[in-house]
């Protein structure tokens, strides 16, 4: 196994436990963490493929989609804290509307 | 390998030893006070030691002053962000572990 | 011997993201979860340094761990401040049969995942030489540089407007970050007028050596961003004259310049953002400068929340 496939492997990890917690947890914060363990994981993909093997020339292309997918990923990520104030301070409960009865 | 290689070698160990041993007071020491102390050590001298052995590889004095920067930086914010964390842990009403 | 030690500092490494992620999303405090993501996002970019990526392990340390670290605890203080009942995480919604089924799925995906990487080619040769055959028509010498502001400027252009967008998203909803309720204290407000000054130097650095080294407008802008808040943090308001029509242009002027460039190309060049070799370096360095300012001044302004001047609606 390549170094880069090990790295590429993990990157797929990162975005499986995003996943997951992104779907088990019912708190908004800790949604908008997963997103961006997803997307760390999706990044790590990327970089990974930049270098498939050590003779090929490093890929420039992924690395400058990586920068722009992190300057767009803290964009998101402001937005989506302001949005969980908001619902926050209108609901009094960072979770998404719909969820707060069950299990309560 | 040259007199300033294992120079820099034994300067990049005994760097490495002093950020194992922060660290290990960091998990082990009994409250924010004293493990603030444990990091605060592994910061400033094991980073400057790291800086040192690395300043002797480089071939300009550019790039020694870089690293020099960086580790004045790291004082400066490791002095100010430890002080700023004591004082909020003192506010919370966390008083110093006695024995 | 060298590869057995290069394999054990990558194993090491990505164990330790993958276990930082997983706490930072596991745990049951949300304070200790955002500082574990914080430290998962400076794990991260010693990772980027071992694949060679260090225009995105400058950009991950400034953007990825720093701002959105200093986004997620100013929101976590907001919230613990507004409604401390909401700081509370309850565990998990699902349970029992639905949890195992989900986790059940979620395996299948990673499998899923894990194959499809495993089975992309390895003989891929990328971009790479065409980047470097046309690099010096492309007016800077940093191949990410110039694939982020020449051969692919578009994508660029609409990033900074993203960023744009995402400042207006938040303004338009009117919630403001509380300030720092103690005095900031003089060992505070003493290391912000030493960093401040030389938290701009870097960026200036950054931003002039990302033509032939990494670094560039991102990573300038988020360092630039870093002193905004710093100054901020300790107490520092933005005069009442300043967050009128001079905020709103240094917000936009990195945008408009941006757009305008690329509707004069589209006019004199025939495409967009079609940069001729013998301007290239010059535009790319106007774009890069004006864009600093905007990214710098919208980072701030994102930490800050509602616009200055309209916090108490």
């Amino acid at each position: 196994m390549s170094v880069a496939l090990f790295y590429a492997l993990a990157g797929a990890g990162l975005f499986s436990i995003g996943l997951h917690a992104l779907l088990v947890h019912r708190h908004l914060l800790r949604k908008i963490l997963a997103v961006n363990v997803m997307g760390s994981g999706v990044f790590l993909v990327l970089a990974a493929m930049a270098a498939p093997n050590a003779i090929a020339l490093s890929d420039p292309v992924p690395h400058a989609m990586i920068i722009t997918g992190i300057v767009v990923a803290v964009a998101a990520t402001a937005l989506a804290l302001v949005l969980m104030l908001k619902l926050t301070a209108e609901t009094g409960q960072a979770v998404l509307p719909g969820r707060e009865e069950e299990n309560s | 390998m040259t007199t300033s290689d294992y120079l820099s070698a034994a300067l990049l160990t005994t760097g490495g030893l002093f950020f194992l041993a922060g660290t290990f007071g960091l998990l082990r020491f009994p409250d924010v006070f004293t493990r603030l102390h444990a990091l605060t050590k592994a910061d400033n001298v094991g980073l400057g030691l790291t800086v040192a052995g690395l300043a002797l590889q480089v071939d300009s004095w550019a790039v020694a002053g870089k690293l020099l920067l960086i580790w004045l930086l790291a004082l400066l914010a490791g002095a100010t962000v430890s002080y700023l964390i004591a004082q909020g842990a003192l506010r919370l009403g966390i008083r110093p572990w006695k024995r | 011997m060298e590869t057995l030690i290069s394999w054990a500092i990558d194993v090491a490494l990505v164990l330790l993201v993958v276990s930082l992620a997983w706490r930072a999303l596991a745990s049951t405090d949300l304070f200790k979860a955002i500082v574990l993501f914080i430290a998962f996002g400076l794990v991260l970019t010693l990772v980027w340094v071992r694949l060679n990526a260090t225009d995105v392990a400058l950009a991950e340390a400034a953007i990825g761990a720093g701002v959105t670290g200093a986004l997620l605890l100013a929101a976590y203080a907001k919230l613990r401040a507004t409604s401390p009942d909401a700081i509370v995480d309850r565990a998990g919604g699902i349970s029992g049969i639905g949890a195992i089924s989900l986790l059940i799925l979620i395996l299948l995906v990673a499998a899923a995942l894990g194959y499809a990487v495993w089975t992309l080619p390895s003989d891929y040769a990328g971009l790479g030489k065409e980047v470097a055959a046309n690099l010096d028509q492309s007016g800077v010498s940093n191949p990410v540089t110039a694939v982020l502001l020449n051969f692919r400027g578009y994508d660029t252009l609409l990033e900074i407007m993203v960023l744009l967008l995402a400042l207006l998203g938040a303004w338009s909803l009117g919630i403001t970050i509380p300030r720092p309720e103690a005095a900031p204290g003089l060992v505070l407000d003493t290391l912000s007028r030493l960093l401040v000054p030389l938290l701009i130097l870097v960026a200036a650095y950054l931003l002039w050596v990302g033509a032939h080294a990494p670094g560039g407008a991102f990573q300038a802008g988020a360092v630039l961003a870093a002193a905004g808040v710093l100054m901020l943090l300790s107490g520092r308001e933005l005069p009442a004259a300043l967050a009128t029509w001079p905020l709103r242009l240094a917000l936009v002027l990195g945008p408009a310049t941006f757009l305008m460039l690329a509707v004069i190309t589209l006019i004199l060049e025939g495409r967009v953002l079609k940069l001729s070799p013998e301007w290239a370096g010059r535009l790319i360095l106007i774009i890069e400068t004006t864009a600093t300012i905007s990214i710098g001044v919208t980072l701030t302004a994102l930490f800050m929340g509602a616009p200055p001047g309209e916090e108490d609606r």
